[in-house]
């Protein structure tokens, strides 16, 4: 199920292998399909996601960012942390504005941490329902550090 | 070399090993192995256990005349060298022999 | 000491009740042990030989007498009656069992104490100079630093997923008392020329199966951009840190395989970025406010006395009371290494009994010290003699403070599940050699640090005699390093050759202590002798030769 803003969602993207005909309407594509047929996918006119895997950074696609209204951030594992850094630097640094979405192999309890950096869609598996993903946000009231979300900081509170 | 089965519990840690379908926490009751594919078994049964949420990290390990080979399992089934009044060795003896030490005060939780 | 506001009480409460969830849905088989395992860890949970464990945060060491009280209560209330403090300064209980574990935090809740961080993948509880606040030599108190990175770094929403764990130490004095350069990161607070305090941070020290010493990144970081620094260290190495390989996950191997110059090249790119961005500045009235929490105690005005230097006391005096800033005052260390004791281990009563007598002579916080010992900071010179003959009740007076017998040993195969080999055993046997105070005293400063595996929790490459516990075939054997170091003057020891069995390590120690004594000039310490003159005297002898070395 996909949530987006907090809300379930439908997905209005198709994500496309990299050796299949590209339907119309949205797609989301890996980074090396999107380096191959880059002209190709931006002539399309339609609106384009690209998947980064965990070990692709985004500042790799430079101006290109503007012409993409989808990030897919990659979990092959939960334990591997560079999606979070990933989803920093596109909001904080790179000022991307578009959707950012978690897909693979993330927990419940990265979900706080995961909105916190930047992410605003997740690929929920079945185990998180909607409710269970609202609980998510709610463990921990306040925080202490400034990131990606705009939060009042604890020291700021003070 | 015969082997035994060993696992920590869930809910509280505490060591066990496998006798007949089930788990007891003194090593001298745990049931022993000659034969691998029996072994292997009883190993597939107790992932049964772990697939439960009861148990977690069953293993084998190899014993000669009751005692574990190795010092990390004598240990684990005794308790600290260094704290003889705790664990498995104040509440059943050292292992290989019968004589109970003064029971340790525990509430152990069984499965 | 650092007291709680309504925001981190609060933070700290929801942190248990998130715990107490994530255990709930263990228990019920909502989460797998594969998945637990990491979410456990990160809050100090471990999984050894008998039981859970369960180590406690105690911030940059500083405890107060009502929270050694909680943790004697829940030591007879959940565990076995003792607790074990460890190489980073916190707390462990051995016989925890996991459905208990929600309460205990959140009992520790209560008296402002945490679990948070104390393992994973993740930035650890942050450690400091255990004099702080009472060194002579110290330029501030480093501890207003490491709350302020402590509250950084928890729950840290970026860096929670490291390759793996990253401990940050802060020291304030030229002598290093929190072994700086065998951290992930460090933070030294230093002057500049024009007298302006600021931080010289480090990166890439460790010790684990390929120890390195960390090197400078920042040579001059401005206060309000220490948060910011750090940040742009750990995006460095949650990047760029490998995750193919355990062994070569922390980023000592990153920071030595780049080099420094490309280290500080990224890092400061990366700074710059964060700057540009905008970026976490601490403003300066945070630093005060958390500062003011660590101001000196009232100090009487008083006059330093003459201590006894002879007898029982004057003996503890010499080896385990250091000078204090304030006059009239001494920081008196409380040696946890009794002979033929367990390194660190404290129990419940004797927990109880510190806190009694840290009420009846006024002294509002004690130390965990990173050598497994307590510390009084702020002692009045004449309560000594009093202070003295409480602790000698207790069997808490050793006078051993720095010398052979006061040695760091991880818990080894006796507690813990990635041993090799036992380490208490072994630390109890070297002590009851070396048992003469005479003997002790003649050798002087002489650091053994022992780990049950590669793992050196025991820090024993920076021993000046460090043991190594290993395997061979399921017995266990033990490596000897000499000239390791983990003060300002920071080495890593060297591997002296094949082990020695467990009934010879003690007799292998005794024979290198004997060739020093033999081969030292005036004033030498082991580790300068072991310097000037390298591992071959040593050697020659440790595996059971003759000693024909002479002038
Ligand atoms: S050094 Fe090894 S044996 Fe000792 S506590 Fe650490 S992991 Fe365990």
């Amino acid at each position: 199920m996909l949530i987006k803003n907090n809300l379930p969602a439908e997905d209005t993207y198709v994500t496309v292998a990299d050796d299949a005909p590209l339907p119309d309407g949205a797609v989301v594509v890996s980074l090396k399909r999107f380096r191959a047929e880059r002209s190709d996918l931006l002539a399309r006119n339609q609106k384009l996601g690209i998947v980064l895997d965990s070990d692709q950074s985004p500042e790799a696609l430079g101006s290109d960012l503007d012409r993409l209204s989808l990030v897919v951030l990659e979990f092959p594992k939960f334990r591997d942390g560079r999606p979070f850094s990933w989803a920093r630097i596109l909001r904080t640094r790179l000022k991307f504005t578009g959707e950012i979405r978690a897909r693979g192999d993330f927990l419940y309890d990265q979900i706080a941490f995961l909105k916190r950096v930047g992410v605003d869609a997740f690929e929920l598996p079945p185990s998180i329902t909607p409710e269970l993903f609202a609980r998510a946000l709610t463990e921990m009231t306040n925080v202490y550090q400034p990131s990606a979300d705009g939060r009042t900081t604890i020291v700021a509170m003070r | 070399m015969p082997q035994l089965l060993t696992a920590n519990r869930l809910i509280d840690g505490r060591v066990l090993y496998w006798r007949g379908g089930g788990w007891v926490e003194n090593l001298d009751e745990a049931e022993g192995f000659t034969d691998a594919a029996v072994a292997d078994t009883a190993l597939a049964a107790a992932k049964e256990f772990v697939a439960r949420n009861l148990v977690v990290n069953p293993y084998l390990f190899e014993v000669k005349d009751g005692r574990p080979v190795k010092e990390r399992e004598i240990i684990r089934a005794a308790g600290p060298s260094v704290r003889t009044d705790l664990g498995k060795q104040a509440k059943y003896g050292s292992t290989g022999t019968t004589s109970p030490a003064a029971p340790e005060r525990d509430d152990d939780v069984s499965i | 000491m650092y007291r709680y506001d309504e925001f981190d009480a609060r933070f700290v409460a929801e942190r248990t009740e998130q715990f107490r969830f994530q255990v709930q849905r263990r228990l019920n088989g909502e989460l797998t042990e594969d998945q637990f395992k990491p979410l456990r860890l990160m809050n100090g949970l471990y999984l050894q030989l008998h039981a859970y464990m369960l180590r406690i945060a105690v911030p940059y060491g500083t405890l107060s007498a009502r929270q050694l009280r909680k943790l004697a209560e829940i030591a007879r209330k959940y565990d076995k009656g003792y607790g074990h403090f460890t190489t980073r300064q916190n707390m462990q209980f051995n016989w925890p069992k996991l459905k208990d574990v929600p309460d205990i935090l959140a009992e520790l809740a209560t008296v402002e104490m945490h679990c948070i961080q104390t393992s994973g993948n993740c930035i650890r509880n942050v450690t400091a100079d255990h004099f702080a606040g009472a060194a002579a030599d110290e330029i501030e108190d480093p501890r207003p630093v490491a709350e302020l990175i402590r509250q950084w770094s928890s729950l840290h929403p970026e860096f929670s997923f490291l390759p793996r764990k990253f401990k940050i130490a802060v020291i304030a004095a030229p002598h290093d008392r929190a072994a700086l350069r065998y951290h992930d990161a460090a933070v030294e607070i230093v002057k500049n020329d024009e007298g302006r305090t600021g931080y010289r941070v480090w990166v890439g020290g460790g010790m684990g199966r390929t120890p390195y010493l960390a090197y400078v990144v920042g040579d001059f970081v401005e206060k309000p951009d220490l948060l910011g620094f750090l940040e742009a260290i750990m995006r460095v190495y949650n990047e760029n840190g490998r995750r193919d390989n355990i062994f070569k996950a922390r980023i000592k191997i990153l920071a030595h395989s780049i080099g420094e110059d490309e280290m500080r090249e990224r890092v400061l790119r990366e700074f710059q970025e964060i700057k540009t961005s905008g970026y976490l500045q601490v403003p300066d009235e945070e630093r005060a406010r958390i500062a003011a929490y660590f101001a000196p105690p009232d100090f009487e005005r008083l006059t330093d006395e003459a201590l006894p230097t002879d007898g029982d006391l004057g003996r503890w005096i010499v080896n385990n009371v250091t000078p204090h800033k304030q006059p009239g005052y001494a920081v008196a260390t409380i040696s946890l290494k009794p002979i033929g004791g367990v390194p660190g281990d404290i129990s419940a009563d004797q927990l109880d009994a510190v806190a009694q007598l840290m009420d009846d002579f006024g002294l509002t916080e004690i130390r965990a010290s990173h050598e497994q010992n307590l510390v009084l900071p702020h002692v009045r010179q004449k309560d000594l003699p009093a202070v003295f003959a409480r602790l000698q009740v207790l069997g808490l007076a050793t006078p051993n403070a720095g010398l052979i017998t006061d040695i760091i040993c991880c818990p080894g195969l006796d507690y813990c599940d990635l041993a090799n080999a036992r380490s208490i055993p072994v630390a109890q046997e070297i002590a009851k050699r070396f048992a003469d105070l005479d003997r002790q005293e003649d050798i002087g400063e002489l650091k053994i640090k022992m780990s049950g595996c590669i793992n050196a929790c025991g820090h024993h490459h920076a021993g000046h005699i460090g043991i190594l516990g290993v395997d061979k075939k399921g017995v266990e054997y033990y490596q000897l390093l000499l000239g390791g170091s983990a003060a300002e003057d920071a080495s890593i020891g060297e591997i002296m050759g094949p082990g020695f069995g467990e009934h010879e390590i003690a007799d292998a120690v005794e024979r290198v202590v004997d060739v020093y004594l033999k081969l030292r000039r005036p004033g030498e310490r082991f580790l300068d002798t072991y310097r000037r003159l390298g591992m071959e005297p040593f050697k020659n002898v440790a595996y059971g030769e003759q000693l024909h070395a002479a002038h």
